[in-house]
Order: C-alpha cells, then structure tokens, then sequence
C-alpha cells in the first residue's frame, strides 16, 4: 500500500491532501525522474546507511517495472561495519545494480592521503570521492544528505551546482523556484542532487517502517563492545580503539547513523523494533549528528567546509 | 512527546509555509518560539546556540543564530540565503522557508513563496502597516500564496489593545484584498512573552481566534479538485523492454494540478495526438484515479509518441500553445537582463530557447508604480516580460495554476538561473470581480 490519504481533522483536509510521507516520497521521485530525463551518468552515493538505503528504494519505486538507470557509489573509508559491507553486497546482487567503489585505504597505501593523528577517515573521503566522479565522469551524484541534519545543510539547494573540484559555493547557489530544478553544467562539473532535502530523522524511519525495509542490524539495539570517546560509544577495533586508558565494555547500544567507525557513536538504547526506534527518536533531546558524529563537533563550521571542499 | 504513539505520528500532513519580516519586527524570535515551543530545538542545538551567543557577549541566547548557517551570515551578523526548517506537531508535519529580511530579499521571498501554501507576516504593532508590509503582501500576491498569516507582534508594547490590533487587521486586509489575496488571518501575538503564538495569551481575552500554530495545523492544504486543470508533465519515459514487461510503455511524471482516472481521453502537447488513459501506476501500485502531487505513471491505449517534455492533459481541458508568452517575473541573478538576451526557459519539464523581446516595465512593490521601459531588470526586481519561445508550450496561467503556470529562465552559457516568471496578469482580480477599468490598474 503506497497511499494514505491523511485522516480527515475537523474537516480541514480534504480527501486529496497526501499524508507527509506520500507528499515526501512523490517530491522524491520527481527529483529521481528529472535526473534520469536531464543527465547523462547519475550515480547513487551507497555507503549502507539508512538514508542511502531509502534513496536506493525510492528509486527502485520511481522506475518500476524497469530496473533503476543509475549505479551506485561507495566511498569505502577501510573502516566498515562488517554488517554493513555484508548488507552493501546483498543488495547490489538482489537488484543487478552496478557498484562502484572510492577507497581510502587505497590512497593510504599509495601515499595519497595520510592517516589522521585521531585516525578519524571521514575527511579522507572527499579526494577519493572527487576523483572517482572525474574518472568515471557522472554528472549527477545522488546523496542522501537532509536539511534537518545540520544548518550549513539547511541553506543547500536540491540541485547543488559543483566545480570540477567538487567544491561547493554557497554564494553562488542557484535560486530554487517551484519544482522547476536547473541541472545545467559545464564539462567537467557535476550536480549534487538530494532527493531527501526535506526529509527529518523520523520521517525517514517512519518511511522505512511504512514500506517495511530492511536495514542492516547495527541500527537496532544490540550488545556489542564500545569504549567511551568524546562523549560518546565507539567500537572497539583495528582502526585505533581503545588507547590510553579507555576501556572496553560491553553496552546494549544501536546506531542512530553509520559512516567510518572511527567517528560514528553508538547510543545507549534497547529499542530492538521499528517501532521502538521511531517511539525513542521522537522523544528524542539530541540531533542525530549531535548524538554520533565527531566530525561535525569540530567547529561551528565543521559541515560547510567540509562541503566547500568537495564532501557529501 | 512521550506520549505520541507511532500511529499518530504517521497520519499527518505536510504544511509548506514561509515567514517574512525584518529581524526588527521580531521573525527571528517567533520562527525560535515555534520551533522551541513545539519542542523542535533540540537540546544539542540550543546549546550550541548559547555557546555562540556567549562567545559574542550576547546574554541571551540569540535564536537566529539557528538558522544562520552559514559562515558569512555568522560573520556578518545577516541572514543571506534562504533557511528550510522543519518541525512537527502531532497534527502536521512542517516545512518553513524562512527568508531573510535584508538582502537579496525580494529574490529570497519569491524563492520562499514559490513552494508555500501560507506566508506568515509580520508587522510591529507599535509601527503598524509600512511599507515593507505592503511589499511582503505584495510578494505574496503575486507568487499566488492561498493563505496569508498576519502576525501582529509586540502587543505586549502597546498594552494588548484591541483596538491597535483591529485598525493593523482592516488596513493590512483591505490592501491585501485589493490586491487578491484569497484569505487572510490575523493574529495578535508577543513572540518575546509567547501570547498567541504556541499556546493562546491570557492578556488577550477580547480575541477569540486561534494561535499562530493553531492556525498553521488546521489551514487546508489543498483545493477542491473539481477546479483545477488536470496537467501532468511527461519527465520520462518507462520501458523495461523485459521478458517480463516487453511491451510496457509508461509516462511517468508528477501530477501538476488536479486528478486523472482510467479510461479519460487525454491530448498530448504540444502534438496534439489523442488516446485514452489504460492504466495508472502509483509507484507499482495500479490504481483507477489520481491527483496532485502524486508521481505516476501514465498507460495509454494507443502507441503515440511521447517523449520527456510533454504535456498530457484531458482533451476537454487542453490549455492553448503559444510561442508568445507574457509574464511577470522576478529577476533572481547578478547579471541583469536585457531586451534581447537569448535565454533557456524552463516549464514543466520541457526547456527551449528564447529570447527576450520586450520588458514594458519595471513593478516598485513599495507603492505598485510602473516604470514603462526600463530596458533592464537587475537582481531582485520585478517586472513584466514578453518572450518568444523557439517551439509552441503549452502554458496555462499562473492564477490557473502555480505548477504549469511558472517557468524559469537559464543563461544557456552558463547556466546560471537568472529570471522567475509567472504567467498572465500579475496580481488576482480583487473580490468581488471588478469592472475592466479596475483590471487595468494592475495590468502594469
């Protein structure tokens, strides 16, 4: 069942208003579509997170009964949730989509990229990721980034216009009127394109209970081995965990994002449901990137230089 | 919100609305109390806010600082570009454009109004209607927004007289009738003490309407359907060409305005080739109607060809081509433009070339004076535009609706987005209709 016309309040709504996950997913679609009419290479940014899984699954919907004409990028930072990367290659193989992978490790080895003194990879994945685009010359690439995440995320456009660096101006974004999305590029420039713009954490597992997707189980309350770093719960593991009289324990937690296991905190939690999820975000206090993401507890402006340079 | 169960929290709508006022008239403050008293400041947020705001010497907490995202703005104490919110309420699901009061700022509003379904105003009560109001009005006239919202602020500064409120309420809505707004809602508040805003004033006992987000939570957020034009802009054609699906051929597109059923005769524009509707795909779901804003996909009995950039309309109700478009626009780039500037247009989801063939004037919001003939519109003005398209379109007006009715225009050289146009007659007939004397006092 796709359709849930809202329930009519006080006979304020009438029987055509859409329910916000339906207006949600009809915007996203559109968005999906107007890439598929107007660029030449689009690829999906993958990385087996929540929100790249409901980007995977609207575009699914988008182009039944064909397949989805885009394939899907990983910028695989070397520190992967072994759930996760398993997740990752079922999916490829269950729908015969095309995987591309951007590796850290890779540019480590070669000398390219240095490891971090925190051995945080987040801010690794930007040149890899850049130069992946160039190489392969996709001109619009899918990312799952919302507006409710963080407020240098707040001002971005649906479509977002960038150089050949991949940088990103936030002085020079196109004005977005109505739904008419402008993906006009020069040669060697892509667009960044977010069909989740105006998604929020609940709406998007309000989404994935609705259509029942599967998510890899780290996002559910489980027992695992954590030590205690900047105010939050990391995995213990070959990245560089514990040291220096942090100790391990074992903790029921779930993971309310997942990106590089170096940076990504798990949260205390026995919500083992949906259902219970979706309950625990919505009494939530903390933002989801407030309550698990290092990188973004740098500055004040940690996200938007990070998207200046060229990041989701 | 503890209490909330997952079902409730799924069953609500969607409410696209916009604020605009300076930071005077207190829209930072009001936007921080919607989102702080629907408890949608979270609290990693508000301490971030309050580290900033100490380190700038600020006692308080300064709210704006939660939609200031980006470096310049902080810089520079200014709001630049617009902000996209999002909040809830277990009635309804929010998403606010809140738009900066200073610079860039007609070009932001419009951005803002575009997509909203209701703008909120703000005006001081100590200062009443002035002239940025009529311009807010205007704007939102102009951009057709159906529900506008006039918060008057700062009661608490001037006693919470009744009589303060109602002489801002009749003289905003006269203006704002004059010029066809549909609806307007006035409301008496203190963003600062919080009356009206979330939860209704005790200082208020003489007004017996609903609070800002009352009102926000019962608005209709659509129309009756029976009126509008069916529309659906072609985005894409689907053929799996499968073993499974050999011959499927659906047009997938996103309703633009009003509803289509299975077995209506529909007219493909700008061919004009006719057929009859077999089928409709609701993202692999088939389904005998449907309406706007749902994405679909169209089946057709006869083979016609159809491609991305097309129109499919019912044949009872197909607007009329042309390659001769006026419009009202709103110029949103740097770079001006001129009276033969080749541009792209943008509408729906067809783009062509087009050149600019005249700009008979130039629009002040303040008062509504003309300027005939600027020769030139720069960033942020309005104006009327005559265009002349390369191929015919299929344009409705943009009274008749908002989706089929707008366009864009794009530097072909660069892409930049340079202009936003309206279809038709810049602002509604005021009600009740008036006699063609008074038309023409708004066909600038």
């Amino acid at each position: 069942m796709t359709t849930t016309v809202a329930a009519v309040e006080e006979g304020t709504d009438s029987p055509y208003a859409l329910s916000h996950l339906d207006a949600l997913e009809s915007e996203a679609v559109h968005i999906f579509r107007e890439v598929a009419g107007e660029f030449e290479r689009p690829v999906i940014l993958f990385s087996g997170g929540k929100d790249s899984i409901v980007m995977l699954h609207l575009a699914l919907k988008a182009f039944r009964p064909a397949s989805v004409p885009f394939s899907l990028l990983h910028v695989d930072t070397g520190h992967n949730f072994p759930e996760v990367l398993d997740y990752r290659d079922r999916t490829v193989a269950r729908h015969g989509l095309r995987l591309h992978v951007a590796s850290v490790q890779d540019y480590i080895d070669r000398g390219v990229l240095k490891e971090r003194p925190d051995g945080t990879r987040n801010p690794l994945q930007t040149l890899p990721l850049t130069e992946k685009i160039q190489a392969e010359k996709f001109d619009a690439v899918f990312g799952g980034g919302r507006r409710d995440e963080e407020k240098a995320r707040a001002k971005e456009r649906v479509f977002s216009l960038r150089d050949e660096f991949s940088q990103w101006d936030p002085r020079r974004q196109r004005p977005e009127l109505w739904n008419l999305y402008n993906g006009r590029h020069a040669p060697g420039e892509h667009v960044r394109v977010f069909p989740l713009s105006n998604w929020t954490e609940l709406d998007v597992w309000q989404y994935i209970a609705r259509e029942g997707i599967e998510l890899p189980e780290i996002y559910y309350a489980h027992e695992r081995e954590v030590f205690r770093r900047g105010g939050m719960w990391l995995t213990a593991g070959e990245w560089g965990g514990p040291k220096d009289g942090e100790t391990v324990e074992k903790r029921l937690v779930r993971y309310r994002t997942v990106g590089d296991m170096s940076c990504t905190g798990a949260v205390d939690s026995d919500a083992d449901t949906i259902e219970k999820v979706i309950v625990e975000i919505a009494a939530s206090r903390l933002t989801e990137r407030g309550a698990t993401r290092a990188d973004d507890k740098m500055s004040e402006a940690a996200m938007e230089d990070r998207k200046r340079e060229g990041y989701f | 919100m503890s209490t909330i169960t997952t079902e409730e929290l799924s069953a609500t709508t969607l409410l696209r609305f916009a604020t605009a006022g300076s930071v005077d008239d207190g829209k930072s403050t009001l936007v921080g109390r919607l989102l702080h008293d629907s408890k949608s400041v979270l609290t990693d947020q508000l301490e971030a806010v309050e580290r900033a705001s100490a380190s700038r010497g600020q006692e308080a907490p300064d709210l704006a600082l939660l939609t200031d995202g980006l470096r310049a703005e902080r810089e520079q104490g200014i709001t630049i570009d617009v902000a996209y919110r999002y909040f809830a309420t277990p009635r309804r699901r929010f998403i606010l454009a809140d738009t900066p009061g200073h610079v860039q700022y007609t070009r932001n509003m419009v951005t803002g109004a575009s997509t909203a379904e209701l703008t909120v105003i703000l005006v001081d009560a100590r200062n009443g209607v002035v002239e940025q109001t009529r311009r807010h009005a205007a704007i939102a006239a102009l951009l057709r927004v159906p529900h506008v919202v006039l918060a008057v602020n700062k009661m608490d500064l001037v006693g919470y007289e009744e009589k303060v409120f109602a002489a801002i309420a009749e003289e905003f809505t006269a203006y704002a009738t004059e010029l066809g707004v549909p609806e307007v809602t006035a409301i008496p508040i203190s963003a600062l003490v919080g009356d009206n805003v979330v939860d209704p004033s005790s200082h208020m006992d003489w007004y017996g309407g609903p609070t800002v987000l009352e009102h926000l939570e019962t608005v209709p957020v659509s129309h009756d359907l029976s009126h509008c034009h069916a529309r659906l802009p072609v985005q894409y054609v689907i053929r799996p060409q499968s073993a499974e699906h050999p011959d499927y051929r659906g047009y997938a597109g996103q309703i633009a305005a009003g509803s289509f059923h299975v077995g209506e005769e529909v007219t493909v524009l700008p061919s004009g080739r006719t057929s009859k509707i077999s089928g409709i795909d609701l993202l692999g779901e088939p389904v005998d109607v449907a309406w706007t804003t749902q994405s679909v996909t169209l089946l057709l009995e006869d083979d016609i060809d159809i491609s991305r950039g097309d129109l499919i309309v019912p044949s009872k109700d197909a607007p009329a081509t042309t390659q001769d478009i006026e419009a009202t626009v709103c110029h949103v780039a740097d770079a001006p433009l001129t009276v033969g500037h080749r541009v792209l247009l943008k509408h729906g989801t067809r783009t062509v070339k087009a050149i600019v063939k005249d700009i008979p004037s130039r629009l002040t919001l303040d008062d509504l004076s003309l300027h005939p003939h600027p020769g030139q519109l720069v960033a942020n003005d309005i104006g009327r535009v005559k265009v002349r398209t390369a191929e015919p379109l299929p344009v409705d007006s943009y009274a008749d609706s908002r989706r089929t009715g707008s366009f864009i225009l794009i530097d072909p050289n660069d892409g930049t987005t340079l202009t936003a146009g309206m279809v038709g007659e810049s602002f509604a007939a005021p009600e009740p209709v008036k006699d063609e004397a008074d038309d023409d006092g708004w066909d600038f």
